[in-house]
Order: C-alpha cells, then sequence, then structure tokens
C-alpha cells in the first residue's frame, strides 16, 4: 500500500466500510438475478456520488474533490473487492477526456453533472473485439458522427458517450442516432455494440494529440485498480479457506504444497500492487505516464489472470460452483483482461515505448 | 508550505553538501574516478594501490562509509538526510564508498544492536575505517536450508572455549581477518544450544579452503576449525542466543542480496538496447524477431514492477517505523528475475553469450557468463527461495506449521 495522506486514508476507510456494509457480493447478486441490462443499483450509485465518488478526479470548481487518481484508485480497488457493479470507473474515465480536451463551457455543463451522479458517461474507442485504438472508422462531417462501437462498458446507463472518432474525441449525448445493442459477457455488467447514425458530436478541442492515449492510459490505471481489489478478495478468500478446510486429518494451509503456491502468490500480488499504485501515482504526477500505465495494467493482467486460476483449483470442487464467489472473479477477470489491452498488446506498447 | 523552519533545514543540508563537495575535491583522488570498491564485496583479495589507501583512510576518518552509525565508535553520526547527500555527491564525483564487505552490510549493525560495550568499542572503528575484513561463519556441510543443524562444537573450557568443527561456503574466508560465527555449545537443543561468537582466522587450527564453482574461481571455502581457542569476551549476547541474533544478522543479509538499489544499478541497461546490437531490426528499428521482442517486454515490465515493489517497501518501512511485510518478497522476487534476465541475455547473444574465455568474447559477454553460473547460487544462499516461502507462508500468512 502505498504511503497515503490523511485525506485519502479517510476516503480508502468510507470505501471500505460502504462496501463491505452495503454493497457485498450479494448486491451484485441482485442485480445478476435482476437481468436488467444496465446491470446497477441506481441508488447505490446515488449514494457512491453523494459521498463525492463520481468526482474525485473533477475540479473543484465543478463539483468535485481534485483529488486525483490515486484518490480515486482507492475507491474503485475496494469496489472491485465486492465486485459491485457501478458505472464509476468508465464514468471517472470520461469525465477526465472532458478535464483534459473540454472547453470551459463544456466542462461547465458536463463536469459538475458526473460529479454529482445526475448524468452518466462512459468511453467509447474500440471497433472489434480486442482493444486496438490505431484501428478507428468511426468519423465526423458538419458535426455528426458515424460508426460503430464494440463492447462499449457501461453503455446501457450512460446519459453521455465520449467517442473516438479518426480525427479526435466527441461528446454524444443518447438520443437520436444512438443505438445500443446488448452484448451479455461472461461478468453479467452492462456491455453494448452502439452504432452511430450521424449523431449530434461536439469535438472536445484541446488535450492536443495524445488526448486519446491519455485517456486510455487513465482507462488502464482505473482498470487496473479495479483488478487490484479483486485479486486481493481473490488471495484473501483462498487463505481463509485453505485455513478451514480439512483433509488427511489436516487443515489443507498446513500443507508446504499449498503454503509455497500462496507464498508465489502474495509475491505476485505485491508486484501489482506496486505497479498499479505507480501507474496512479503517475497520472497525478504528470510524468511518464504512458509507461507506467502500461506496465500497471500488464502487471494487473498477468497477476489477475493467475490468481483467479489459482483461486478456484485451490478452493477445489466447490470453487466451480455458483454458490461460491471465486468464480465471479475469474469471469470478470477475463473481461478487464481484454479490455484497454490484452497483454500482447501492451507488451507491443511498452516495446515500442523502450525504442526496441 | 512556508514554514519557519523549512529556510533553516534548507540552509544546513545546502551547507552539509557543501562540506562534502569540499572533502571530495580535497581527497578524492581524480585516478579512482569511476572504479568500484574492491573491498566492498567478497570478490577480491587486498591488494590496495596508494591512491585507494589514500581514499579510504580519509573517508574512515570521517566515518562516512558508515555515515548514520553511532559516532563514538568511528561512525558518522549523521542523519539519513545527511548520508543522503553523501551518496549523491559521491556519485556526482564519479566516487566509490570505500567502506563495505560484509562488516558493514550484515555483522556491523547485528553487533551495534546486541554486542556490549566493549565489543563495540572493539570491533565497529576497525568496520568504519575499513581496516578489517569480515567472513560468515554459518553453512556447514550438513546444514544448508536447515541452518539449526550446525555441528561445529565450542566446548566451554573455563577462560576461552575450544572450537572444533568445518563450515562451509565462507564467502571470502581466504581473505578474512575475522570471522562471525554460530557454534553449537549445547548439543541438547536444536536452536537454544547455538551461540554467536567471533573467531580471529589467523588463530592455529584454522585452515580455509577456496571451492572451484560452476562459474570457476570463487570467492566461497570451506574452513576448518580444529582446536581453536576462542576467548570468552568473544561470544556475543548470552550462551543460547546465536540463533535469535543469527536470525537478525541474515536480514540484513537478504536486504543486501535483493537490495532494490544495487541491482538496480547491475542491471540498468534496457535488455532491449543490448538486443538491438546483436538481432536484426525492422525498418523502425524494432527487433526483427517478435518472440524475442514479446519476451523482453515480458521481462523488463516485471523487473520493473519488481524496482517499484523494492522501492514501496522502503517507503512503508519508513511511514511505519518497522520492516514492511511485502519485504519478505524481495529476496525471492530479485533473486528469480535477475537469474531470468541472465538466461534472457543468453538467448539474444546466442552463443557469443556462452564464451568462457578468449579474444573473441568481449569482456562484457565473458563477466556476463561468468555471472549467470554464479547467480544460480542468490536462489540458494541467504535462505533458498524455497526457505523464504516457508518464512512468507508460516510469518506472513499464518498457514501452520507443517511437518
Amino acid at each position: 500500500m502505498a504511503v497515503l495522506n490523511e485525506e485519502q486514508e479517510m476516503l480508502r476507510d468510507m470505501a471500505r466500510e460502504w462496501t463491505v456494509n452495503e454493497s457485498p457480493v450479494t448486491e451484485f447478486r441482485k442485480v445478476r438475478a435482476s437481468g436488467e441490462p444496465e446491470a446497477f443499483n441506481r441508488d447505490a450509485y446515488a449514494t457512491m456520488a453523494q459521498m463525492g465518488w463520481a468526482g474525485v478526479i473533477i475540479p473543484e470548481e465543478h463539483g468535485g474533490s481534485d483529488f486525483g487518481f490515486l484518490s480515486a484508485g482507492l475507491v474503485v480497488e475496494e469496489l472491485g473487492k465486492t465486485l459491485t457493479a457501478s458505472p464509476l470507473v468508465m464514468n471517472t474515465v470520461a469525465a477526465s477526456a472532458i478535464v483534459l480536451g473540454g472547453s470551459d463551457e463544456q466542462k461547465a455543463r458536463w463536469l459538475p453533472r458526473l460529479a454529482s451522479g445526475e448524468a452518466i458517461a462512459t468511453l467509447a474507442v474500440d471497433e472489434g473485439p480486442s482493444h486496438d485504438p490505431a484501428k478507428i472508422e468511426t468519423s465526423v462531417s458538419d458535426g455528426k458522427l458515424s460508426g460503430t462501437k464494440a463492447f462499449v462498458h457501461e453503455a446501457h446507463g450512460a446519459d453521455l458517450f465520449v467517442v473516438a472518432a479518426k480525427d479526435g474525441l466527441y461528446l454524444v449525448e443518447k438520443g437520436d442516432g444512438v443505438a445500443l445493442t446488448t452484448r451479455k459477457l461472461t461478468d453479467q455488467r452492462s456491455h453494448a455494440d452502439v452504432t452511430f447514425d450521424g449523431a449530434a458530436a461536439e469535438k472536445l478541442a484541446n488535450g492536443g494529440d495524445s488526448l486519446l492515449d491519455d485517456v486510455l492510459d487513465r482507462a488502464r490505471v482505473l482498470t487496473a485498480a479495479e483488478m487490484l481489489g479483486m485479486a486481493q478478495q481473490v488471495f484473501d478468500d483462498t487463505l481463509d479457506y485453505l485455513k478451514q478446510r480439512v483433509q488427511f486429518n489436516q487443515v489443507l494451509a498446513s500443507l508446504q504444497a499449498l503454503q509455497h503456491r500462496m507464498a508465489d502468490l502474495f509475491a505476485d500480488l505485491a508486484q501489482m500492487r506496486s505497479a498499479v499504485e505507480a501507474g496512479l501515482q503517475a497520472v497525478d504526477a504528470g510524468f511518464g505516464v504512458a509507461r507506467a500505465a502500461t506496465i500497471a495494467k500488464t502487471e494487473a493482467n498477468r497477476v489477475m489472470h493467475t490468481m483467479a486460476n489459482e483461486g478456484i483449483q485451490l478452493h477445489g470442487g466447490i470453487g466451480m460452483t455458483d454458490e461460491y464467489d471465486v468464480g465471479f472473479y475469474l469471469k470478470r477477470a477475463r473481461v478487464l483482461e481484454q479490455s484497454f489491452g490484452s497483454s500482447s498488446w501492451l507488451k507491443d506498447r511498452f516495446s515500442k515505448l523502450s525504442g526496441y | 508550505m512556508a514554514t519557519q523552519i523549512e529556510p533553516a533545514t534548507q540552509t544546513d543540508e545546502d551547507a552539509f553538501r557543501a562540506e562534502v563537495q569540499q572533502f571530495l575535491a580535497d581527497n578524492f583522488p581524480a585516478e579512482l574516478k569511476g572504479q568500484s570498491n574492491a573491498l566492498a564485496g567478497v570478490d577480491g583479495p587486498t591488494n590496495e594501490t596508494p591512491a585507494q589507501t589514500k581514499w579510504r583512510e580519509a573517508v574512515g576518518a570521517r566515518g562516512w562509509g558508515t555515515p548514520t552509525w553511532p559516532k563514538e565508535y568511528g561512525g558518522g553520526g549523521l542523519t539519513k538526510a545527511q548520508a543522503k547527500i553523501i551518496d549523491q555527491e559521491f556519485a556526482k564525483a564519479g566516487a566509490y564508498n570505500p567502506i563495505g564487505g560484509m562488516g558493514v552490510m550484515m555483522f556491523g549493525p547485528t553487533l551495534l544492536e546486541y554486542g556490549n560495550e566493549a565489543q563495540k568499542k572493539e570491533h565497529i572503528p576497525p568496520i568504519t575505517r575499513g581496516e578489517i575484513r569480515w567472513c560468515q561463519g554459518y553453512s556447514e556441510p550438513n546444514a544448508g536450508s536447515d541452518l539449526a543443524n550446525l555441528q561445529t562444537f565450542a566446548e566451554d573450557k573455563g577462560d576461552h572455549y575450544l572450537v572444533n568443527g568445518q563450515k562451509t561456503w565462507t564467502s571470502g574466508g581466504q581473505w578474512a581477518d575475522k570471522c562471525f560465527a554460530i557454534v553449537r555449545t549445547d548439543k541438547s537443543d536444536k536452536h537454544k544450544g547455538i551461540s554467536f561468537m567471533l573467531i580471529d582466522m589467523d588463530k592455529p587450527g584454522v585452515e580455509v579452503r577456496p571451492i572451484t564453482m560452476i562459474s570457476g574461481t570463487s570467492p566461497f571455502c570451506e574452513t576448518f576449525f580444529t582446536d581453536v581457542k576462542v576467548p570468552k569476551e568473544n561470544l556475543v549476547g548470552e550462551e543460547g542466543q546465536g540463533w535469535t541474533i543469527g536470525k537478525r544478522l541474515l536480514q540484513h543479509e537478504r536486504t543486501n542480496i535483493s537490495g532494490g538499489g544495487s541491482l538496480a544499478r547491475l542491471m540498468g541497461q534496457s535488455l532491449g538496447d543490448i538486443a538491438k546490437k546483436y538481432q536484426p531490426t525492422g525498418a523502425d528499428g524494432e527487433l526483427a524477431d517478435a518472440v524475442l521482442r514479446d519476451k523482453i517486454a515480458d521481462f523488463e515490465i516485471r523487473w520493473n514492477s519488481f524496482l517499484l515493489t523494492a522501492r514501496r517497501a522502503m517507503e512503508e518501512s519508513k511511514a511505519a517505523g518497522g520492516v514492511s511485510e511485502i519485504s519478505s518478497v524481495l529476496k525471492k522476487l530479485g533473486t528469480k528475475l535477475s537469474q531470468e534476465r541472465s538466461e534472457l541475455l543468453i538467448e539474444i547473444r546466442g552463443l557469443q553469450g556462452l564464451g568462457w574465455e578468449g579474444d573473441g568474447f568481449s569482456d562484457g559477454e565473458l563477466e556476463a557468463v561468468r555471472a549467470w553460473l554464479f547467480g544460480k547460487a542468490t536462489t540458494i544462499y541467504g535462505g533458498s527461495t524455497e526457505i523464504q516461502n516457508n518464512i512468507i507462508a508460516k510469518r506472513v500468512l499464518g498457514m501452520l506449521d507443517h511437518q
């Protein structure tokens, strides 16, 4: 755990208390059972926004607290632990696009509503099943945006889409010319292909040529933070399970073969936490963001992948049942692993950034 | 954040920085610029040039080689902030710290904690002046990972002990003046029968034989003790307290083996940059072998997160005023990654990366081969990876003792 200041500790403790008491995994089960495509609890999200979590990276003049990405990551990590279904991550990423690239007028119009929870925004970049921001066909003419975005996270609840077109990022409100096709993925959360057919679009004209990369790096570090919470929870649950499960007249935790696997996972988790926190801190410092975010998401992918698999294996047969939570983490893990950069894509990017 | 105290502190630091700069200008021989400390590790005999001697004596006299150790025992008596300034200014001037070795890294801190006043007065000052080299008498042929199984016996003879037995993997034993050893003083209790004592290597009955390793010559030795007389005042702590003291010392050793700082310097050059000199590249300067390129990126990313972890452990320890629980994983991770790097370096260089000797290989290539082989020891010594896993499972994760 990074060394935190007092505000950050309070924020984390508040998030931890709320998720444990008000949003345990049973709440996610309720969302799943409801079958609603937007797949989150509006009342819970309103509460989260009231606690200020939707505005953590939004400037104070626009209704946020401007605590920064490390702080946002602390909240997201806690939400990840209990698989809290909410558009908070995507809303934060979309808001960051407006903070970085919006005009004064765009900021004044959207940021206060995104901070208060009155409106929800998301990011729509990829046009295929694999993350590839170099392959964008969506285009804009005369302020009308057309194209299809694939597997947009939290699309169903979104009032506003931050859309990547060939020549930059645009704001598109839900409504005329915006059509959703639900794509139900293994994590049972909100995903949809979104077709824009001459939808009214406003360009985010500031932020320079790197705006899309900068926004995607913010998506990468926050997604990695969610995965960090998930990996930590799988580790803790698995360790608890090994300490109580008895076979051969002894608790499994006393078996050296399992102890060493847990020691390996503990070391992996330490690496993941260091990389993710450094990624969040780099965004706040505004220095070395591309590299740090690439490392953060690659390490999150690697460790979460192993952690989910080992979590199931170490739980044994009971880990395969829907009654146990560990399977939910596996199913969410893979969706996040493939979002905003698979490991092979990220390693290619890292090589380029490093000049080889 | 302008407070009244900050400008004063800043001025103090500036003044100290100026003092260090002046000291370097007065004392650091230009011919030593860029050299490293031959005495620091365990890997060479003590043949100092006059310039090296002059530099060691100058730094030793100030206690700046051990800047945070107490002044009364020859240390610098400085704050961590001041020690950092010394580090920075020495690095800027291309000057090495001439005070090092096991005395500084492991034995000194342990003796400062457990030694009595007379012992500290006798043994610490020569370490701070770089005059005495210490070696470690821990492992035995039948006490490696199961270190507490050691059998070297120190028999109580009234005013002295009579020591008999064999130690192995005594790093730098052939060049050492003194040995800090754990020996058995009681055969009836595995752990409480162990004591920590100091043995002069030039005493009759001490015999040292260097061991040839898979990497060729090495600093490792076998050390035999036959009826060696060790005075009672050389016992550190109480009789039977040796296991506790010995383990404390190992914590210092592990920090040094994994040590983010020194490893970072060692592994500074990007494997990608090295690969571009040995492997074909494409139009944009990218490595043409996409699989190798992926492997290198995969390694470098994990290496980066290890360095971040080492830094985080340090920051957490500082903030909490104690050892961070993730310190326990640093040795295991750092040694594994550096082995992996050596293997990847061979894949990058092909057979050119496996040279044993001859003009067809650069010094760097030959050193890398020896380092690759010697590096296999790092996951074995200082508590093997398997022992580290036991420690993590038991102490950190609270998993039960296995039998």
